[in-house]
Parts: C-alpha cells; sequence; structure tokens
C-alpha cells in the first residue's frame, strides 16, 4: 500500500515542520508514504468564495495526481473535508478516479485512528511524551464535517479520535475550554472578507485556551493554527500553538511565541 | 434603522464588534441560552430521533403542500373560520386592512409575528391611521424605540437593561435611571393591560398550523397571545404557509423540539389552540401568505430552508451573530437562517450576507429540523458567483490563485517571493492597513524552505 502525502499550499510554504512531522510519523508506523511533487492545492479558497470555474481545474489537477495512490493522507481536515465532502460538484458520479480519491482520503488522525488503529506511540522503543499543560482546539471541519469527534450540539456519542491519539502521549495534562468547540474565526477567506468579526472571534478563542491553564494549544488543523499564532503575537499573550503530528512525532515545545 | 440599499455586513457589523462592551456582552447573553439548550437538548434520550423525525415529516410536507393547504383550509372552514389567501405581502396587508376597515377599527394588539414582520404590516397600518400595540414585552421595546427586532425569538436582545430603563422612562413615564428588570416588567404589564382592553381587534402569528384539524397553534412565554386573541372579537391570524404539518400528533414532535432549541425550556409557558371562532360573536380569520414561499419550494438547493420552525438556535449558536448583532444583517430573520432566506428575496441586495459565516456548521448541528444551513451558504456562494455579483477583487484574487494552482513550477516560485519578500521586508511593509489579515494578527514568520524543497533535498 503506497500512501500519498497531501500537503495543504500555506503548511508547504509556511509551516513545513508540520509537514516533516506528519512524514516522519508515518514513516515509524511503517507506512510506505510519498509526496507527489505536482501538487499545490485542494481549491478550497476558491470554492469557499463561490468562483466554482476557477476551482474545477483544481480539484481535477488533484484527482488526477492523487487517483494512482491507495490512500491519500492530509494534516489538515478541512482540506480533506472539501476532497471528500465539496468535490461532487467537479465530476461526474461515475468518475471512478475521482469515487476513489473522495473515499480514500483521510486526514491524518482519521488515517491513524481508523486505518492504521495505532495503540501506542513509540520512537526508538521509548514512549513519545509531552510533559506540558495542553488544550485541544478541535476545527470546525475536522469536527462537524469529518466527524472526529462529538460536536457539543449533537446529543450522540462518538468518539474524540484527535483526544484519543494524543492519550497515547504520556505526562499530557488536559485543560479543559469553557467553550469546547467554538469556532475560532478563520475560516479561510472569512479571515479577510470579515477581518473584524474574524479577530474578535479569535481573540476570545485564545482567551479560553489562556484561561484554561493552558501552556500549549493543540489542533489537527493548522489553518486554525496559522490563524491564532497571528493573534497571538500581536498580543504577546502566553501561550504556545502546535499541531497534533509535532506532538505524536516527539517533538519539543518551542516558543513561537519569542519576538 | 438606517436602510442601506445594499447590505455590506462587514461594515454594517463593524460598530457593534468593535464596540468593547458590547459585543462581549451580547455573545455571552446569547451562549447561555445556547448553554441551556444544550442542557434540556441532553436531557431528551431520543433528542437525535427527534431532529430525523421533524425533519422527515417537513420533507413530506412541503413535498405535499397544496394538498395539506387545500385540508386545512376545508378544516379550518368547517370550523367556522375564515380563510384568505395572499400571494405576497402586498396582498397579506390589504386583506388584514380591509378586515380592520370592515370593523371600522382603529386599535389592534398583536402579538408577536415574524411575518407581519416580514410583510411590513406595521408602518403600513400605522400609514392608514390604524395604531398598532405590540403586545410581546421585547418587542414592544423595540417598537417603542423605533427599532426592528433583531433577534427572531428575542427581539430586544441587543439592548441593556439601563437601555430599557430609559426608553421606558421615555415613554412610559418610569423613574429615571431605574434599571430593575422586575420593575420595568411590572411597568409593562399597566401599560399594555390598558392596550389589550383598547384593542378591537387582536393579530397573531401561528407557530403550528394543523391540516387534519383546521386548528392553529400559539406559543409564547408571556400569554400575550391568548389576551390579544381573547379580549376583542375579532383574531387574524397570519400565516406562512410552510406553517402546516399534517397531523394532530405530529405537533408533538415539534413542540418538544421548539421551546428547548429557542430558550432552553421544556416547553413554552403558553401553547394556545385555536380551533375556529371562540364563539358565536366573534370571527377568526386566518390569512395564508406565499410571499415567496412557492418559489423558494421550487429550489432543490434551497428547499430545506422551509422547515424553519424559527426556533432562533442557529443565531445563538451562531458566532458572527452572537459578535455582529442582528440589526448587522439589515433583514427581518437574521443570522444563519436569514442569511439564506434573505437573498431568496433579493440576491443582489443581501449578497454579503452567505459569506458573513465562518462555515463552522454549528448551525446545522444545532437546528432541530436539520436544516443543512451552513452548506446552504455555501451554495448562495456558488450562486452569488454564477449570477456574477461578486466583487471585482473577490473575482481576481481567486483567478489569479486558480492560475497559481495549477502549476506545481508557478506556485513554488510564488510562495518563493512570498516568504523572501516576509523576510527581507521591514514589519511596516507587509503590515499595513491594505492587508486586512494583519491589521489585528502577524503573519506568520516565514521559513527557510518550503516542504517540497526540503523533500526534494531529503527523500530521493
Ligand atoms: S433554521 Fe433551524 S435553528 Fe434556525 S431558526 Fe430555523 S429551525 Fe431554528
Amino acid at each position: 500500500m503506497t500512501v500519498a502525502l497531501f500537503v495543504p499550499c500555506y503548511l508547504d510554504q509556511f509551516y513545513p515542520e508540520v509537514a516533516i512531522a506528519t512524514l516522519e510519523l508515518l514513516e515509524r508506523l511503517g507506512v510506505d508514504v510519498v509526496f507527489p511533487p505536482e501538487q499545490t492545492c485542494c481549491g478550497q479558497p476558491m470554492a469557499n468564495t463561490g468562483c466554482t470555474a476557477d476551482c474545477a481545474p483544481v480539484a481535477r489537477r488533484f484527482v488526477d495526481i492523487f487517483a494512482p495512490f491507495d490512500s491519500i493522507v492530509c494534516p489538515s481536515g478541512s482540506c480533506t473535508s472539501m476532497v471528500r465532502n465539496h468535490y461532487d460538484d467537479y465530476f461526474a458520479e461515475d468518475d471512478d478516479a475521482f469515487l476513489h480519491v473522495k473515499q480514500r482520503t483521510f486526514d491524518l488522525c482519521e488515517f491513524l485512528y481508523d486505518e492504521l488503529q495505532i495503540q501506542e506511540l513509540k520512537i526508538e522503543g521509548q514512549d513519545v511524551c509531552f510533559p506540558h499543560r495542553v488544550s485541544l482546539h478541535q476545527s470546525c471541519h475536522g469536527l462537524r464535517e469529518l466527524r472526529l469527534g462529538p460536536s457539543s450540539e449533537n446529543m450522540t456519542v462518538r468518539d474524540n479520535k484527535v483526544r484519543q491519539l494524543m492519550n497515547l502521549v504520556k505526562d499530557v495534562e488536559w485543560c479543559d475550554l469553557s467553550r469546547p468547540d467554538e469556532c475560532c474565526g478563520f475560516g479561510g477567506t472569512f479571515a479577510v472578507n470579515e477581518a473584524d468579526v474574524s479577530a474578535a472571534m479569535g481573540r476570545d478563542r485564545v482567551a479560553d485556551h489562556v484561561g484554561s491553564g493552558s501552556e500549549v494549544i493543540v489542533s489537527a488543523d493548522m489553518s486554525c493554527l496559522m490563524h491564532l499564532q497571528g493573534l497571538i503575537r500581536r498580543e504577546k499573550s502566553p501561550i504556545e500553538v502546535m499541531h497534533v503530528a509535532q506532538v505524536l512525532a516527539g517533538r519539543k515545545l518551542k516558543k513561537t511565541n519569542a519576538k | 434603522m438606517n436602510m442601506l440599499p445594499i447590505v455590506d455586513h462587514p461594515a454594517a457589523a463593524r460598530p457593534f464588534v468593535t464596540n468593547p462592551d458590547r459585543a462581549p456582552w451580547h455573545d455571552k447573553a446569547l451562549w447561555f441560552v445556547r448553554s441551556k439548550r444544550d442542557k434540556q437538548a441532553s436531557s431528551v434520550p431520543e433528542w437525535e430521533y427527534l431532529r430525523s423525525l421533524a425533519s422527515q415529516i417537513k420533507t413530506a410536507t412541503i413535498a405535499n403542500l397544496g394538498d395539506y393547504l387545500t385540508e386545512f383550509e376545508r378544516n379550518a372552514t368547517a370550523l367556522g373560520a375564515v380563510v384568505h389567501w395572499a400571494a405576497d405581502a402586498e396582498e397579506h396587508n390589504r386583506i388584514v386592512l380591509k378586515i380592520l376597515r370592515d370593523h371600522d377599527t382603529h386599535r389592534i394588539v398583536k402579538s408577536k409575528s415574524m411575518l407581519t414582520e416580514e410583510c411590513g404590516l406595521n408602518p403600513f397600518l400605522e400609514a392608514n391611521g390604524i395604531d398598532v400595540v405590540d403586545t410581546d414585552l421585547g418587542e414592544r421595546i423595540v417598537q417603542l424605540r423605533h427599532e426592528t427586532p433583531s433577534h427572531i425569538v428575542l427581539p430586544a436582545i441587543h439592548l441593556k437593561k439601563e437601555e430599557v430603563g430609559e426608553t421606558f422612562h421615555e415613554h412610559l413615564g418610569t423613574d429615571e435611571g431605574a434599571a430593575d428588570p422586575k420593575y420595568l416588567t411590572e411597568a409593562a404589564r399597566g401599560h399594555l393591560r390598558d392596550k389589550f382592553l383598547a384593542g378591537e381587534v387582536g393579530i397573531t402569528g401561528v407557530n403550528f398550523a394543523i391540516a387534519e384539524t383546521g386548528g392553529f397553534v400559539v406559543c409564547t412565554n408571556e400569554g400575550n397571545a391568548d389576551l390579544g386573541a381573547s379580549l376583542p372579537n375579532v383574531h387574524i391570524a397570519c400565516m406562512g404557509i410552510e406553517k402546516l404539518v399534517p397531523r394532530f400528533e405530529d405537533l408533538a414532535v415539534f413542540l418538544r423540539l421548539l421551546a428547548r432549541s429557542a430558550t432552553g425550556q421544556p416547553i413554552t409557558t403558553y401553547t394556545s389552540h385555536f380551533h375556529g371562532p371562540r364563539d358565536s360573536h366573534s370571527e377568526l380569520h386566518i390569512v395564508l401568505v406565499d410571499n415567496g414561499r412557492s418559489r423558494l419550494r421550487q429550489s432543490d438547493a434551497f428547499r430545506d430552508a422551509l422547515h424553519c420552525i424559527r426556533c432562533g438556535a442557529c443565531m445563538n449558536t451562531c458566532p458572527v451573530y452572537r459578535r455582529s448583532g442582528g440589526h448587522s444583517y439589515r433583514a427581518t430573520i437574521p443570522g444563519p437562517i436569514g442569511s439564506v432566506l434573505s437573498p431568496t428575496r433579493d440576491s443582489s441586495k443581501h449578497k454579503s450576507l452567505p459569506f458573513a459565516c465562518s462555515l463552522c456548521g454549528s448551525c446545522t448541528d444545532v437546528c432541530p429540523v436539520k436544516i443543512p444551513l451552513h452548506h446552504q451558504l455555501l451554495a448562495w456562494r456558488k450562486e452569488i458567483g454564477n449570477l456574477k455579483l461578486l466583487s471585482y477583487d473577490k473575482r481576481i484574487s481567486m483567478k489569479m490563485a486558480s492560475l497559481l494552482f495549477r502549476s506545481a513550477r508557478l506556485f513554488s516560485f510564488a510562495g518563493w517571493v512570498g516568504r523572501a519578500s516576509l523576510k527581507v521586508l521591514p514589519h511596516w511593509a507587509t503590515h499595513h492597513r491594505l492587508n486586512t489579515w494583519t491589521i489585528a494578527r502577524e503573519l506568520p514568520e516565514p521559513p527557510k524552505e518550503s516542504f517540497r524543497h526540503w523533500y526534494a533535498k531529503n527523500r530521493k
């Protein structure tokens, strides 16, 4: 089984360390993983702005590039949801290449939890540990479109896959938020289009995390974290951000806040 | 309230969201309601089942709406009610005015109805010399202030109690500076009692109408609809044609969902059933209003929006609504469902509303009748794109992005330019007013190389 790594455009350019952590993590778990170099973006910015004609060629290109692989893994809930839940507009219902890509594109946490069903995390025989106070930021698309966990609105019982994976890491001390799954206000082009509301949402989100006593916000979606980190650095808030892949890959807490 | 020709939500929201007292307070007040809703919903083990059932009942009703409406009319008429049909807001208003004129009425008492709000009934009647009194407390407050409701269930939620105190001091003569809710409510009650006694005709909305029986139900917490419909001899009930449920037993499903979703109560304080006029001296008129609903029914993408039972839960949960206030939508119905419905009336006027949404999906998960609200908002964005209503900068930036993403080499090069300039340019050159992102946020610190570059060097 060959797995293709899908690295969203902004991760490729601004957060290569998250993509490297994802790659290492998968390799360490024995997955045969490659990065197809022709890839760029899933087309989400265009689709969410309503520019379907501009999105269509990007979506088709994506399917062409990734169709040859058994599975596609992406360290971002929102981009995964784009492919799985929003690509139908651009393909015929019986397009086999599309159907294959749609069914076999996974968020990293989904892939580890559902496909690999990992039960432990070790690096060279040692347990991965992260001795910090941690709060979880759940990305809305991961939560409500991929159902990586139960949303607070729904009265359904569901495993929280991200949290379960984080529980494989030793010495994590959880800090609970007053609003467990409120949106951070990023929303792609929403952050620019509705800049005031977006920033207000983000500041409230950071305040909830800081108020919980957490040292680091961990999330399965770097796009939320990019937005929150921008606010944290502007306001010099006493908290860091990390992608869950970095924690699972055994990375140390890095002071992103230091200027 | 100042009506702009084209609603620009970000601009309309700015004074509210950037007000350091207003926005956080409004957010907390509505989050409190949302939390009460969560508690109530979690106390019903079959909650998700009820939502599915409600959604299925609504789908079936809307699919056979014509039949159910005929059945309702037949049964309501048999009970002695007079049923009127209105194609649009104007016709609705004319029908109501005619009934009032036939009874030589100058004063009416009205209980809260979003439909009459949608039809602009108050200003229409006032222009025709009729004194209209809204009897719902919140509705009366905004009426005295010459404002519109900012929320469909909590019309005055945007106001603090001190502001209500001022309004009452000015109009009802309460003590200056008084802000005690109990005192103010008592004052309003006294004031409204006189209005009730003077009212010659009562107008109410309708929460649910039942095809099988020809009756309908009005839900309130203040009992004002009962008083308004019981004191005068003439009762006019105005309803959108989507308010039907097929059978009497369907009501239970919706009544259990409505109050819990709306305010976190197990049931509304008053759930009044009206089946025909009160007695032989009374009249009951029911006005069935279309006003664009049949058109919405034709649309595959937005038909489910007709399921809405106007509980307001999507507003309470919406992080954008909570911070920007209901008036920023400049629409009778604000929030997620309003942003779906308003463009169906005038897509060019309301084109910014489907973008006043981070697509978090909380509204979809909270909606008791399972309207896929955030998917419909996304569908609206496409529709607005198809209608060529997108702004120039959106169109151009997305066209350029599309070109960039079609070539890995171009994308990689542009990324390099971006990172390099972030590295060499001084902070003021990248963080300025024109770059909206950087008004409140720092840009990411550029890494020395992209992942693709690192991969090419380290894994081959
Ligand atoms: S769309 Fe759903 S949540 Fe919103 S008001 Fe209507 S029924 Fe309630």
